[in-house]
């Protein structure tokens, strides 16, 4: 039964763990109400704050973050013996919205930042072209470029979803390798044509001008298709740790594709099985065979609040708020559980919903303050639709460790206290 | 002094007779400069199966254990086992088991990607900086230390082409063209 029956009566389930949002918007509003007076107090101290009485601060050329919330902060796991080959995962849990700030993008770096000086650095495009071709930053800012709200998630996302027990961290410790920006940069098939590609060519091989220069092979079809030589992140030049002065944008597929500090192109006939698309970023299946080049995301849904860490202080009303995205398009429905999936109930989606873009998603939920376990569930426009953990793991073992995106579940105690749970 | 250049689309359309119309294209500046195939050929990394991209030179698994201990054994460990850096060698779980030994000669289906990654990537600390003949020694040293080739091999491009990884048909090109 996955609906209310239409003679219930428009009341939220109070008692049952269930999810109704037409009864909650008929009601939320005596809620409200009700919690008001409390909140009107806290403000009629204003009288004695001190910033209403003394001139603020001067401007600034790059503006900060207050420094009250200092704590929203990316978290570094990286390899202790070098120090720049690691992660850093946005903190998805305290923020809103779809939009990752610049400061917050995650981060998958193998050998650290490199600092590079753009009047030195040139992408060049060779292979199978008719010319190859070098080009400088200058130059490519004056091409045609094109901007898109995009997702990139890294292949390694949440994969501590595969183990056996539920790891205890905050959401974005464990799902934070992905993130979500405006990338505006130059469609790649106007540079290939510049070149001339070989009618027979097949592949692209991307590197990058890290310590490493690492390369990966993407296939040209997707190159034409939709590939961007990225600019811009957010309205401002990319961030060094982001791919300054230039990175490639691959819409949907993963992370590790989207190749930046971008500065070489060769075209070929065959991937070049580089280190990191064979014994890295390939899943092992039970059998002992493992999948390679599984580039597209797939349909996948968080509930950053509440999530793990975070405690309802009493019964009352809560906003569920999570992202959805799919690398297959747009999001076209979240539901959303609070009894471990018994019943499910649509989710609001913010629009617009666009292809491969974080889409929020919104539901009141009236806590009886009895322990309940909160799951979303994504489904996508080309149909797909995100697996529970039981039923991924039957398909894939859990031996791949790239590309889990199955159903994560919050449990909340009988104290509000909300933690991860299988 | 604007001029904003618009191909006339529709008229392509009609002179073609394609059904579908086409979105008008936006022209672009051509500001590629040629780069010459020497100059290219010296910048060039990528090394794939077949063994293109492999230069000269050679190394043997004798001098690739004393360029291991050096450069390498500090994160993998001395015998290439692991330690702060992954196991390169030693597998003993199969790739079917629950916790599989992905090793160089357990799990890497090609071993031109040894040559590949090592001189573009090793070591961490100072990437790009080992010659040809020292990336041969370490490619031998490694393929030894599996079990895959003899003590006393030299590995150049032809030969390193041409060992066959236990591992080679173990994948599944899921989306690959």
């Amino acid at each position: 039964m996955a609906r209310k029956p239409p003679d219930t009566p428009d009341q939220p389930r109070v008692g049952e763990g269930r999810l109704d949002r037409r009864g909650f918007l008929k009601h939320g509003a005596a809620l409200a109400a009700v919690t008001t007076p409390a909140g009107a107090q806290a403000t009629q101290a204003g009288g004695d704050l001190p910033w209403l009485h003394v001139p603020g601060q001067p401007f600034s050329a790059y503006g900060q973050p207050s420094p009250h919330e200092r704590y929203t902060a990316r978290r570094i796991g990286a390899n202790r013996a070098v120090a720049g080959n690691g992660v850093s995962f946005t903190p998805l849990e305290d923020l809103d919205g779809t939009i990752t700030p610049n400061g917050l993008h995650f981060e998958r770096h193998h050998n650290g930042v490199p600092q590079i000086d753009p009047a030195q650095h040139r992408l060049v495009v060779h292979g199978r072209v008719r010319q190859a071709l070098s080009f400088d930053v200058k130059s490519l800012l004056r091409y045609p470029m094109r901007s898109q709200m995009l997702f990139i998630e890294c292949g390694g996302n949440s994969n501590a979803g595969w183990h056996a027990e539920p790891i205890q961290r905050p959401a974005g410790s464990v799902h934070g390798l992905v993130s979500c920006a405006e990338w505006t940069g130059v469609p790649l098939s106007i540079l290939l044509d510049e070149a001339r590609v070989d009618p027979g060519a097949s592949w692209v091989i991307a590197e990058g001008a890290d310590a490493g220069a690492m390369n990966m092979s993407i296939p040209l079809g997707k190159m034409r298709e939709d590939c961007l030589v990225a600019l811009y992140q957010n309205g401002e030049r990319l961030r060094p740790e982001n791919g300054y002065p230039m990175r490639l944008i691959v819409p949907g597929w993963e992370g590790v594709l989207h190749v930046k500090w971008l500065q070489r192109l060769e075209v070929g006939d065959q991937p070049v099985m580089s280190r990191n698309e064979t014994s890295k970023y390939t899943e092992l299946l039970p059998s002992g065979k493992a999948r390679q080049f599984t580039f597209t995301m797939g349909c996948k849904s968080l509930i950053t609040s509440p999530s793990h860490g975070q405690t309802l202080r009493q019964p009352d009303v809560y906003q569920i708020s999570g992202l959805a995205w799919s690398g297959h398009g747009r999001i076209a429905r979240v539901e959303v559980s609070a009894d471990n999936g018994k019943h499910w109930t649509d989710a609001v989606l913010q629009s617009p919903a666009l292809p491969r873009c974080f889409t929020r998603f919104r539901l009141p939920w009236r806590w009886d303050g009895k322990p309940a376990v909160l799951k979303s569930r994504a489904t996508d426009e080309a149909g797909n639709v995100q697996p529970e953990r039981a039923a991924l793991i039957a398909e894939r073992g859990r031996a791949g460790y790239f590309h889990y995106h199955a159903i994560v579940a919050w449990a909340v105690e009988d104290d509000g206290l909300v933690s991860h749970t299988y | 002094m604007f001029r904003i250049l618009i191909s006339a689309a529709a008229a392509t359309t009609l002179l073609t007779g394609c059904a579908t119309p086409l979105a008008p294209r936006v022209e672009a500046p051509k500001l590629g400069v040629p780069v010459a195939a020497d100059a290219l050929a010296a910048q060039t990394l990528n090394v794939f199966p077949d063994g293109r991209g492999l230069p000269p030179g050679q190394g043997s698994v004798k001098e690739g254990a004393q360029l291991f201990v050096r450069h390498c054994a500090g994160c993998h460990g001395r015998d290439g086992r692991g330690g702060t850096a992954e196991e390169l060698t030693g597998a003993s779980r199969p790739l079917n088991h629950p916790a599989a030994d992905k090793t160089i000669g357990s799990y890497w289906p090609f071993a031109t990607t040894l040559f590949d990654f090592i001189r573009r990537a090793k070591p961490m600390t100072a990437p790009g900086t080992l010659n040809a003949d020292e990336v041969y020694a370490l490619s031998a040293w490694l393929l030894h230390a599996n079990g895959l080739i003899a003590a006393d091999a030299v590995m150049d491009a032809a030969r390193l082409a041409a060992v066959r990884m236990p591992n080679r048909d173990g994948f599944i090109r899921v989306e690959a063209p």
